[in-house]
């Protein structure tokens, strides 16, 4: 199935009421230095294209740059990474946010009753937790307040190692935000917002990945 | 569906039971004998290829023989290739509707699956309805008719019942006949040809015999289909479901971490409660479930206070409130806490639960309950400890010295009070409009304990343990925030 980038994913859900980071586009070292100032420093700086699905795992995502220089260096070196798989690339300069809590919020289509969306606890224990909550699309606000409730791991929601409690209804958004993302887009196969990290008690979606139907 | 077809299977003015068999061990028997044994005041047919008389019917060879217009439902005990004439002749005498026990159908292959068609096929044709086939029958207590090739016939109640097993209605229904809490309608669904448990339960959503909904399923063909519907039947009534069977988890495409965390189950857990739907893991719980919405009101809020006559089972039962996803043991309110102390010695719990520690005299009960009940921030009462006084009458009416040494009087006495206290929760609750559930294991240890047969007479289910009582009370708040949340009334 095709996907979005990881910008054009960000931008199908933000355009829906999902909080994404304040990220830019950037085509070389300089563009990317430039929008690493103007953002603020620390910085992550990834590199993006429809063809790249697993940045990670390629080692296309740096953290923590604190300087325009490391952001030149780091964006030369995922430039020169790109293989002709890849396609067309660009670089995506974002602020680096830090919170302990992650979830995880998609959208899944089940074969027995179609487009759901998903609320989970996230991290890298997530499929082991696995304490995660499903609706039909489409959702109300209240259906989403209840998803909330549903997990089992309650206690991650409220203060949490000097962490404000969760804005729930920030994180009512996402999820009802998902659901109208469905509706709107009824070529969207499914949607991944991993890790939808709490920073300040506030969601916000780290990474965003839309899948279309082929 | 046409609902005159529903009226003809659940109270039919008059029943054809073909294939009624001279054999005691034959469902074709079995059948008739429940029918005739429930006490049904319609007319009743059956056919029998050589016309014997059966259980006194005098049966005919042929529907031809029988007078038109005086049944309407036929309950078809006959080898599935008898089938299709037999629909036909009966729609000719006026038989709106069928129930099939026949097997041979869509579970035995694809011959048999072919068979099924043709059969809804004519089905259709005859503008019949058609129930199973591969059924074990169907139950209206209304009409006190138990048309079924299994025991047993439940007392009757508000509870209508549907379920993809015939095995799950005789469960629910052993249980109906225990608790005495009971049906209005039951129905095995068979494989399903035409009426599937989904028609069923609106059907009872619309009944005004059934006020709760309570089904089994296994299979689901159309979730979304499903979904839709049973939010309609939830918002109508309440209805408890369980589901069976694990899915194939394997035909799933687990293509985005999203989708590998999306087991059926999970998103079958996800549609009910977004639908209202009561979600129930066993059958006991799905009965007691069914029950305690069929015979208390809906509670307004989540604030429990416990009223027990003893330490030990309050402690369990704050403890299993606290382990439920939204009821609270209330903190005992300070105005409360002052006017119980009017009613008990120094030494009760002044806390929730209300441990009247042995203190009572012959009306603290009723009293302390009712001023628990009525006090505005408490939403439903949980009454534990009763029946112990019942209990050791039984022993000493049963032992060697009775009724000598004064225990004639003293029996009589603690018999009457005990029943006295479960009739008390009852009348209050109904006074009230909160809901009051009396737990004791007494309900299972002696049915006969006055305590549980004054519950049992007032038409409440005497919950087997306060952990059952606040499971079902947690389904019953549940349901009620569901619909306060959305405005429904």
């Amino acid at each position: 199935m095709p996907t979005l980038s990881e910008a054009e994913s960000k931008r199908l859900l933000a355009g829906h009421g999902v909080p994404v980071l304040d990220e830019r586009a950037a085509n070389d070292p300089d563009e990317a230095a430039g929008a690493a100032d103007a953002i603020g420093y620390p910085v992550v700086l990834k590199l993006c294209g429809d063809a790249i699905a697993h940045k990670t795992e390629r080692g296309l995502v740096r953290l923590s740059l604190t300087d325009a220089d490391a952001v030149r260096g780091a964006a030369a070196e995922l430039l020169a990474a790109a293989t002709t798989e890849d396609g067309d690339v660009s670089l995506l300069v974002a602020p680096m946010v830090r919170g302990s809590r992650e979830l995880i919020a998609g959208l899944a289509n089940d074969p027995q009753f179609g487009m759901t969306v998903m609320l989970g606890v996230g991290g890298v224990l997530a499929e082991a937790v696995a304490d995660v909550s499903f609706r039909l699309v489409p959702i109300t606000r209240v259906d989403a307040e209840d998803m909330i409730d549903d997990l089992a791991t309650q206690r991650l929601l409220g203060p949490f190692r000097g962490e404000p409690a969760v804005d729930r209804e920030r994180l009512v958004d996402v999820l009802v935000g998902l659901s109208d993302a469905a509706v709107e887009h009824p070529s969207v196969a499914s949607a991944d917002v991993n890790p939808l990290i709490i920073v300040d008690g506030v969601p916000v979606a780290v990474d965003a990945l839309v899948e279309l139907t082929a | 569906m046409k609902p005159g077809g529903f009226n003809a299977l659940f109270d039919p003015k008059g029943i054809i039971v073909a294939g009624a068999s001279t054999h005691p061990g034959k469902f074709g028997f079995v059948a008739l004998h429940n029918l005739l044994s429930s006490g049904y005041t319609g007319r009743v047919f059956a056919t029998n290829l050589e016309g014997e008389s059966v259980l006194g019917i005098d049966t005919v060879a042929d529907i031809d023989e029988l007078p038109a217009g005086e049944a309407d439902l036929v309950f078809v005990c006959t080898p599935a290739g008898a089938n299709l004439e037999l629909l036909r002749k009966c729609a000719a005498k006026g038989v709106r509707a069928a129930f099939i026990t026949s097997a041979g159908y869509g579970e035995a292959g694809p011959e048999g699956m072919e068979a099924q068609k043709e059969l809804v096929r004519v089905a259709e044709e005859l503008d019949l309805l058609l129930a199973g086939p591969n059924g074990q029958g169907v139950i209206s207590t209304p009409s006190s008719m138990c048309a079924q090739i299994v025991a047993p016939f439940p007392p009757r109640g508000r509870i209508g019942i549907a379920s993809q097993s015939g095995n799950f209605v005789s469960s629910f229904n052993n249980y109906a006949r225990h608790y005495g809490v009971g049906v209005s309608r039951a129905v095995s669904a068979g494989n399903a040809a035409m009426v599937t448990v989904a028609d069923y339960l609106e059907f009872y959503a619309d009944d005004d015999e059934t006020d709760v909904g309570l089904a089994y399923v296994e299979g689901i063909t159309d979730g979304r289909d499903f979904f839709d519907r049973m939010r309609a039947v939830a918002e109508r009534m309440p209805l408890v479901v369980v589901k069976g069977g694990a899915s194939d988890v394997g035909a799933r495409a687990a293509a985005s971490h999203t989708g590998s965390l999306a087991t059926d189950d999970r998103v079958f857990a996800g549609a009910c409660r977004q639908a209202g739907i009561v979600r129930a893991p066993t059958i006991e719980e799905a009965y007691e479930a069914a029950a305690t919405f069929a015979t208390q009101p809906l509670p307004n809020g989540p604030n429990v206070c416990v009223v027990s006559t003893a330490g030990g089972w309050g402690v369990v039962t704050a403890d299993a409130i606290s382990r439920t996803k939204g009821l609270r043991l209330l903190p005992l309110p300070d105005d409360l806490r002052t006017e119980l102390d009017q009613h008990l010695p120094p030494r009760w719990s002044r806390n929730n639960p209300i441990d009247l520690a042995g203190g009572e005299t012959k009306d603290t009960i009723p009293t302390i309950l009712e001023i628990a009940a009525r006090h505005p921030a408490v939403d439903s009462v949980i009454l534990l400890g009763m029946g112990i006084q019942g209990n050791q009458g039984r022993m000493e009416k049963t032992g060697p010295f009775y009724p000598e040494h004064g225990l004639a009087r003293i029996v009589d006495y603690h018999e009457r009070q005990d029943r006295r206290f479960t009739e008390a929760a009852a009348a209050i609750s109904y006074d009230v409009g909160k809901p009051i559930l009396t737990a004791t294991e007494l309900s299972m240890a002696d049915p006969s304990n006055p305590a549980v047969t004054g519950c049992r007479d007032t038409g409440k289910l005497c919950y087997a343990s306060a952990n059952r009582a606040v499971t079902a009370l947690a389904h019953l708040w549940q349901y009620a925030r569901h619909r306060q949340r959305r405005g429904l009334a």
